[in-house]
């Protein structure tokens, strides 16, 4: 790995286990390249640490291309740190200036317990996946996908919808650590395409109440949660959600 | 689960009870504010009062009262539920949070600002409407209507008084701010051809309705009107 002439001072948070009580660390790292992604910042770390026989610091991560959503962290008060519509991974460290502090913590909320260090514990958004997010087909051959005509517009906005990777960074930033943009995202891929009617006002109820039961919060509105999306997922989702939830409970006769 | 289920005890439900509230308290806003600008009419307080004793004596008045009342309650117990549950939601805070980077701070200090409101409401509610409903108003006016005007014409020459409902009136202007637009999210209204018009209307709101209550003390303490 290239050595660059960044120094800066880390405040990591340490925790051993989820029981344990933990702290921000500081660490010194000299000589970083500004061309390293943030987490080969960490990788440089950890080996150093691992040089020096301390434990070195655990983090989520998996594709490094910004599009697995396993990469979470707390950056200067942001998840996934300054840059708009950008994971961690693909956060370089020209983005910060040499001498910086830098302070990363774990995602933070009831819902996603911390594991160790820097990885928490994303499986109640599977939960929630598992409560409805997904279409009942018969198995056998795929019909021709133009028997389905799929307005251009619909179809762009399902696909938006779609590209939530589920990172949690949503959850991360809002301030009462509520899942609302994520399980609003997971509602409308399925509700505005035809494939997801039959189910559809099943999904918003089932999902939102497994929403409910892994503790999230309530969402104020904030705006906080589509601000600091990778993918950019829209407040509309969720007005949407809500749109559903009405009609599920107040004009559907089905109930669940 | 049958017929509505958890509709308004799910986090959705919950939302939409102060949306609803909210949208409520905000029409009952209009009709408080534009009974009150009698008063620049500048007639000493004759037009303010028959608009004062209509308020007071139409039975239908007195009825959607309670319904006030029992509005205004349930959006704050209802605030101060959900706010109570969203702290339990974040139980470790982060060490650096950089909330304005990516949210204004009106939206996220509803809770401070509705108890800024709440702690005025008091103050307000024991300047004019226990006066006006329990201990009654001492004088009437030239038209043999209870004068109220002359109650708000003394309340308000305190400085004191005047100060905290100016500040007030400030909670009220960022509270606004937030709630209009938030209300009309809440309850699905987002729609691309609708959304300008929404925000819009809540910013315009939020100002005219402030200034307008703000003005009322102002021009009372210096004397602007009779």
């Amino acid at each position: 790995m290239s050595t660059g002439n960044m120094n800066l001072t880390l405040k990591v948070w340490r925790q051993k286990n989820n029981n344990a009580k933990g702290a921000l660390v500081d660490y010194k790292l000299a000589d970083i390249s500004p061309d390293m992604s943030f987490l080969e910042m960490f990788d440089v770390l950890n080996e150093q640490l691992i040089n020096k026989g301390e434990e070195p610091v655990v983090f989520d991560h998996d594709c490094r291309e910004g599009i697995c959503g396993m990469c979470s962290m707390f950056i200067n008060g942001r998840p996934h740190g300054p840059k708009d519509l950008v994971t961690t991974c693909q956060l370089h460290m020209r983005s910060f200036k040499d001498g910086d502090t830098i302070v990363v913590e774990p995602w933070r909320a009831a819902a996603f317990p911390v594991v160790k260090d820097l990885t928490v514990d994303r499986s109640a958004f599977d939960r929630v996946i598992a409560a409805g997010g997904f279409i009942s087909v018969n198995t056998g051959n795929a019909q021709d996908a133009n028997n389905l005509p799929i307005p251009k517009m619909q179809a762009d906005a399902a696909f938006e919808a779609a590209a939530c990777i589920g990172c949690g960074a949503c959850v991360a930033t809002c301030k009462n650590a509520s899942a609302m943009l994520f399980v609003s995202a997971k509602i409308s891929q399925l509700a505005l395409l035809p494939q997801g009617q039959p189910e559809r006002y099943r999904r918003v109820q089932s999902m939102v109440a497994q929403m409910d039961a892994e503790g999230f919060g309530n969402c104020t509105n904030t705006g906080a949660c589509e601000a600091e999306c990778p993918k950019g997922i829209s407040l509309e989702n969720i007005a949407r959600m809500n749109r559903d939830f009405a009609s599920a409970k107040f004009i559907s006769e089905e109930t669940v | 689960m049958s017929g509505f289920g958890n509709a308004f005890s799910s986090s959705i439900g919950k939302k939409f009870i102060m949306g609803i509230t909210g949208l409520f308290l905000i029409l009952f806003l209009i009709v408080h504010c534009g009974i009150n600008a009698l008063i620049f009419i500048n007639d000493g307080g004759l037009t303010f009062n028959v608009g004062a004793h209509f308020m007071a004596t139409n039975w239908i008045i007195r009825a959607g009262e309670v319904v006030l009342f029992i509005g205004l309650l349930v959006h704050i117990f209802q605030a101060l539920r959900l706010t109570l549950e969203n702290q339990k939601a974040r139980p470790v805070k982060y060490a650096v949070n950089d909330g304005k980077a990516n949210s204004k701070w009106y939206s996220r200090s509803m809770g401070l600002l509705g108890t800024l409101l709440l702690i005025f409401l008091v103050v307000h509610l024991k300047d004019f409407w226990v006066v006006s409903r329990f201990t009654g108003i001492p004088t009437v006016d030239a038209n043999g209507h209870e004068d109220l005007y002359a109650v708000m014409k003394e309340k308000f020459q305190d400085p004191v008084r005047v100060a905290v409902y100016i500040l007030a009136m400030f909670s009220l202007c960022y509270h606004l701010l937030h709630g209009f637009a938030s209300a009309f999210q809440t309850l699905g209204w987002n729609h691309s051809k609708y959304n300008g018009i929404i925000k819009g209307a809540g910013v315009w709101y939020s100002i005219i309705i402030s200034i307008l209550f703000a003005a009322m003390p102002i021009a009372v303490y210096f004397g602007l009107i009779q």
